[in-house]
C-alpha cells in the first residue's frame, strides 16, 4: 500500500531559535501582537511504497533519528496517511 | 608526516588546508575524495570548511553519510587524529564524533571577521605547541557557528577540560562582545573524550602567512606535526574484535 509520511521537525525546547524570534518580532511589527512564541522548523514528505503502516512508522522514526532530525537540537513528529493519487 | 584532507562536494577550504600542511609546513598532504573508503595511511585527517552538499537539510548532515566517514570514524576510534574546521566541525558533530551541534548564528547574520580565541587546553595534538591561555587571532566565516549542547554535556565538557578554544577579547576575557555567533560559554572548539578528535569554527589554515592574514594558525599546524613526528604518544584504544 502506498503511504505518505509527513515529518515535522521542530527546534527542541530550550534550544535557541533565533529565526523564530526574528519572525515573532516581524509579526509584532505587522500588528499581530497576540503572537507569544514562534518556532520555525521543517516539513518533510516521504512517499513510501509497499509499506505496512506499523512497520512504516518504525522505519520513518529511524530515518528521523539517523538523518532527518538532529536529536541534539530538534524534535520530530511523524504522521502517516494513505496516499491518494 | 602525512596529512589527508577530505574533499566533499561543496568543500571550499580543502586547497588552503592542503597548502598550509604541504607548501607552508613542508609535509606530505593528500586530498581524499569523499567516496573513498580508506584514508590511505594518513596520520591526521582534516575535514575542511565549506558548504558540503550545499548545507542541505542541516550543515554537515549529508556529509556524515559519505562513504569516507566510516573510515574517519574507525580512525577516530583507533586513536587517530581527526581535525574538523568550520563545516568540518559541523560534520563531526553531526556524525556523533564530537558532542553538541552548531546552529544558526544568534544574530541571524553570516559573520566574516577576524576573531580572537583563547587556548583553553594545551594537551591536544592541535594545541600542544601553544601556551595555556594564549590568545590567537584567526578568521571566522560562517552562518551556523553557534555552539549548543544540553546542560549535562556542557558540564561534562568543562569538567573534562574538553573546551579547546573560547572566543575572548585580546586580554583573554570571554565577553559577549567577543562572541561572534552566540555560542554557549563562548565555545569556539571542543575535543573528544580521547582528545584525538578536535573541531573548531575559526580557520587556522587561513592564518599561516604574514602576507595573508597573520600566522597564528601556523602554530596549530606545527603542533600536529610535532605530535606525530616526535612520536608523541597517540592514545590507541584497544581495537575491538
Amino acid at each position: 500500500m502506498p503511504l505518505l509520511a509527513r515529518v515535522y521537525v521542530t527546534p527542541k525546547r530550550g534550544i535557541l531559535d533565533p529565526q523564530g524570534k526574528a519572525v515573532q518580532s516581524s509579526l509584532h511589527a505587522l500588528g499581530f501582537a497576540e503572537v507569544q512564541d514562534v518556532k520555525v522548523g521543517k516539513y518533510i514528505e516521504l512517499e513510501l511504497r509497499d509499506a505496512e503502516p506499523q512497520a512504516a512508522t518504525a522505519r520513518v522514526r529511524a530515518m528521523c533519528e539517523r538523518l532527518l532530525a538532529n536529536g541534539v537540537i530538534e524534535d520530530f513528529r511523524v504522521e502517516l496517511a494513505e496516499e491518494r493519487r | 608526516m602525512r596529512w589527508g584532507v577530505v574533499v566533499f562536494p561543496g568543500s571550499l577550504d580543502d586547497r588552503d588546508t592542503l597548502r598550509a600542511a604541504g607548501r607552508v609546513l613542508g609535509d606530505e598532504a593528500v586530498a581524499l575524495w569523499h567516496k573513498d573508503r580508506e584514508l590511505g595511511g594518513v596520520d591526521c585527517v582534516v575535514l575542511p570548511g565549506g558548504f558540503s552538499y550545499g548545507d542541505y537539510l542541516r550543515c554537515g548532515a549529508m556529509a556524515k553519510c559519505s562513504p569516507i566517514m566510516e573510515a574517519v570514524a574507525r580512525h577516530a576510534r583507533d586513536g587517530g587524529l581527526v581535525l574538523g574546521i568550520c563545516n568540518g566541525f559541523q560534520i563531526l558533530c553531526e556524525a556523533g564524533l564530537l558532542p553538541g551541534a552548531l546552529v544558526r548564528n544568534r544574530s541571524l547574520s553570516f559573520v566574516c571577521d577576524l576573531v580572537t580565541v583563547r587556548v583553553e587546553a594545551t594537551d591536544t595534538f592541535l594545541t600542544q605547541g601553544c601556551r595555556a591561555g594564549e590568545v590567537l587571532e584567526l578568521p571566522v566565516k560562517h552562518g551556523e557557528g553557534c555552539y549548543v549542547a544540553d546542560e549535562d554535556t556542557l558540564a561534562t565538557l568543562e569538567r573534562e577540560r574538553r573546551v579547546v578554544f573560547r572566543y575572548t577579547d585580546r586580554a583573554g576575557r570571554p565577553t559577549p562582545e567577543a562572541n561572534p555567533n552566540g555560542s554557549l560559554a563562548n565555545i569556539a572548539g571542543v575535543c573528544s573524550a580521547g582528545r584525538n578528535v578536535v573541531g573548531l569554527m575559526p580557520h587556522p589554515e587561513h592564518a599561516v602567512e604574514r602576507l595573508t592574514g597573520g600566522v597564528d594558525g601556523l602554530n596549530l599546524f606545527r603542533s600536529v606535526q610535532a605530535w606525530v613526528t616526535r612520536g608523541r604518544a597517540v592514545p590507541v584504544a584497544a581495537a575491538p574484535g
